[in-house]
């Protein structure tokens, strides 16, 4: 080792790793020569916590993981089973996920933005986007009652129907969070500092991207149009028409323009999903393998036998494996479900998309400045629950 | 007829234990400690729509040296709980835990081979707030009551405490 | 896509492709594990069919059940193509008591961590990796979590009529 470096430990508790990141650094004055990052400091064994329970009782595990973006975490695992079993939902269910994933998008985006610029300087973004989150925290309580891990999406449907004044509390969202974005521009975009800060830092080229099994901001950053809500559409998003804002230099500041062109892109989403809503059952008819509704439980006999047998014994699912990627927040999560006959399930694989950007830290940082470090873990957008699991 | 009848109504009375805890509820300044979920409703509490600000906490510091409250947001891992237990050993006295969320305060949704069932098996804890995670309001509660259970020590016990090794 | 894929594989890899099946719309090949280098290289050599994409690598553990005579391990990898916009998996069986399969971090930068991963969860080496080393779990923690026969360890909760007694762990 070379005498005239230095290590640093960007320890696991850090303002700026947003959660319990280790990264070893060694520095020659200013420029980093080596990065690795350690990580497992939030490890919790969702896996094989999920493969100890039955299909149903394992959705609040998959709350935990991405925490932000709890929402598409749930509509992956449950597209996953579906997938699986067969089970074909009705129309209103496709297209209340396509909104309730969508305000997901909103939501993991704007935290990013305000956690971004709060590491890079400007403190007082993550307040203004904070109070924006909190419109969307309350769409969320109205729907499943809880601020964060809702839970909401099952297996073959929603857990209730949606609330008599989601239609209201969706279009305000949409009328109300364009100006606000507006607003952020306006701090950030020609500001000379964050300019500076992020033109030309964690740059990746479209071919190391694409090697490093990068997805998500990441990719598109670099010019790589591949979104999987078009590429592979799933959960009825063919029938919607919307755009892929993609990047030309692969630097932060085009991921921080591509977020935040992304968030609307997504109110066009749900403005168009708003309008068209069909009506119909919030849940598939699929005896034996989805619950029935709460009232044809306390009504009818057969419901009671059905919902007491699934809950207890679940229900047998068929031997082979299956994959269901979604396009969350983050990038490509996905679930590989191997099932051996039983009811419970064989092995459950999250491929997180963070794990899989994170590791790409070392080529985004060696030769840079200590302080671009940080702007790059930012821009990544990792959440440590995902990495970890 | 006592003392208070002879001096001017600019001085105030009072005891050293009260003033001291006067002081310590007023400027609690709590460490950035959010390892999972929780901090996410914990740095939405610290934020404007709960603003926790109201009770003299909106310094966060990140050292440890220099924070006395510490806000264990979220599940601790067996990996992590060497880095918590240093984490408490260099904060200063007077320090108070307060455990948020439920796999803080006894190892919630997750019990495997993985996660420490609770992190009073390795700290002190003074509060415990449960939820999963808890609401902004909760840990509103949470906090307002360890302030009244500040009314209840006194420089004495601090005293002694300091003689003691922590360990 | 599924016939330019089948045809590529069958014309250059007869022997080592073993089955091949699609269960619910997901393409996949059961392969030998020892032509798993020499097929990725030629998949990727090849620009029209542009596969060099690999999205993920996992494992099954199938201890106890039937498919344990393949093989007690299952090493999956999930390639991509960009340009067809398709998705087909190749699967592997390792036995039980050395699972050794060749990595292909010399070709793919990403398969580093997913190869780590796998080692550390479930147990199967990589040959060849620059840095195998545990990643997720703790470093007193033994042995390898994933596998069907290390216990979930839980603690019996406390309640009342056992809250002076120490916590009992069922393995």
């Amino acid at each position: 080792m070379d005498k005239r470096t230095l290590t640093i430990n960007m320890g696991p508790q850090h303002p700026s790793t947003h959660g319990v990141l280790r990264v070893e650094l060694e520095v020659e004055g200013e420029t980093v020569i080596r990065a690795r990052p350690v990580i497992g400091y939030l490890h919790t064994g969702i896996e094989k916590t999920m493969e100890s329970k039955l299909y149903h009782k394992a959705i609040p595990a998959t709350d935990r993981m991405d925490y932000l973006a709890p929402m598409s975490n749930n509509l992956g695992y449950c597209l996953a089973v579906e997938k699986l079993m067969d089970i074909e939902v009705p129309e209103k269910v496709k297209w209340a996920r396509v909104i309730l994933a969508e305000l997901t998008r909103i939501n993991s985006h704007l935290v990013w933005v305000g956690t971004h610029a709060m590491d890079l300087g400007a403190v007082s973004m993550v307040l203004y986007a904070f109070r924006e989150r909190e419109m969307v925290v309350d769409v969320y309580e109205a729907c499943g009652g809880q601020r964060m891990m809702t839970s909401y999406i099952r297996i073959g449907g929603l857990a209730h129907d949606l609330p008599a004044d989601f239609d209201r509390k969706v279009r305000k969202i949409i009328k109300v969070l364009p100006d606000k974005l507006e607003d952020y521009e306006k701090l950030l975009t020609f500001n000379e500092i964050f300019i500076n800060r992020t033109r030309g830092v964690a740059v990746i080229s479209a071919e190391d991207a694409i090697n490093y099994s990068l997805s998500g901001p990441m990719l598109r950053g670099s010019g790589v149009k591949h979104d999987l809500r078009k590429d592979n559409p799933y959960s009825g998003y063919e029938n919607f028409d919307f755009e892929i804002p993609t990047g030309r230099h692969g630097d932060a500041y085009d991921r921080y323009k591509l977020r935040l062109e992304e968030m609307r892109q997504s109110m066009r989403i749900m403005q168009q999903a708003l309008d068209g809503m069909p009506e119909g059952p919030y849940r598939a008819h699929v005896p034996g393998v989805v619950l029935p509704p709460k009232e044809d439980v306390l009504h009818k006999m057969e419901a009671m036998i059905y919902h007491f047998k699934i809950i207890t014994d679940g229900f047998k699912a068929p031997p082979g494996a299956v994959y269901q990627a979604i396009e969350s927040p983050k990038g490509e999560i996905g679930f590989y479900i191997s099932s051996d006959g039983s009811n419970k399930p064989n092995r459950v694989r999250v491929r997180p998309p963070s794990f899989v950007n994170l590791a790409s830290l070392p080529a985004l940082v060696e030769g840079r400045l200590l302080s671009d470090v940080v702007c790059a873990i930012g821009s990544i957008d990792i959440i440590l629950g995902e990495v970890d699991r | 007829m006592g003392i208070e009848e002879r001096i001017p109504d600019s001085i105030i009375l009072t005891t050293l234990d009260k003033m001291v805890n006067w002081a310590h509820k007023r400027s609690m300044w709590p460490l950035g400690f959010g390892l999972a979920c929780c901090a996410i409703e914990m740095m939405s509490t610290f934020m404007a729509h709960y603003d926790l600000a109201r009770w003299g906490m909106e310094v966060m510091r990140p050292s440890p040296r220099q924070a006395d409250l510490m806000i264990v947001a979220g599940r601790v891992s067996v990996k992590m709980a060497p880095v918590v237990k240093t984490l408490y050993e260099q904060m200063a006295n007077p320090k108070w835990v307060l455990a948020m969320g439920a796999c803080a305060s006894c190892g919630g949704v997750f019990n495997n081979y993985a996660i420490l069932q609770g992190v009073d098996r390795i700290i002190p804890v003074d509060i415990y707030v449960p939820g999963c995670p808890p609401r902004p309001e909760q840990l509103m509660d949470g906090i307002l009551k360890l302030q009244e259970k500040l009314k209840t020590e006194s420089v004495k016990d601090r005293r002694e405490e300091w003689g003691r090794k922590t360990g | 896509m599924k016939d330019r894929i089948r045809e590529f594989l069958q014309s250059r890899f007869a022997e080592a492709i073993l089955r091949e099946e699609t269960f619910r719309g997901d393409h996949s090949f059961h392969i030998r594990p020892q032509a798993l280098m020499d097929i990725c290289e030629a998949l990727y050599q090849d620009d029209e069919l542009d596969v060099r994409y690999l999205a993920d690598i996992t494992s099954v553990d199938w201890i106890g059940h039937e498919e344990d005579k393949n093989g007690r391990f299952e090493v999956v990898y999930n390639l991509y193509s960009l340009k067809h916009k398709y998705r087909f998996f190749l699967k592997a069986f390792l036995p039980g008591d050395e699972p050794r399969i060749q990595s292909l971090t010399s070709l793919f930068n990403g398969a580093n961590w997913l190869e780590r991963e796998v080692w550390d969860m479930m147990g199967i080496v990589f040959v060849g990796h620059p840095d195998l080393t545990k990643i997720l779990t703790a470093d007193e923690l033994e042995g390898h979590p994933l596998r069907r026969d290390f216990p979930l360890t839980w603690e019996q909760p406390q309640f009342t009529w056992n809250k002076d007694e120490p916590p009992e762990v069922i393995r």
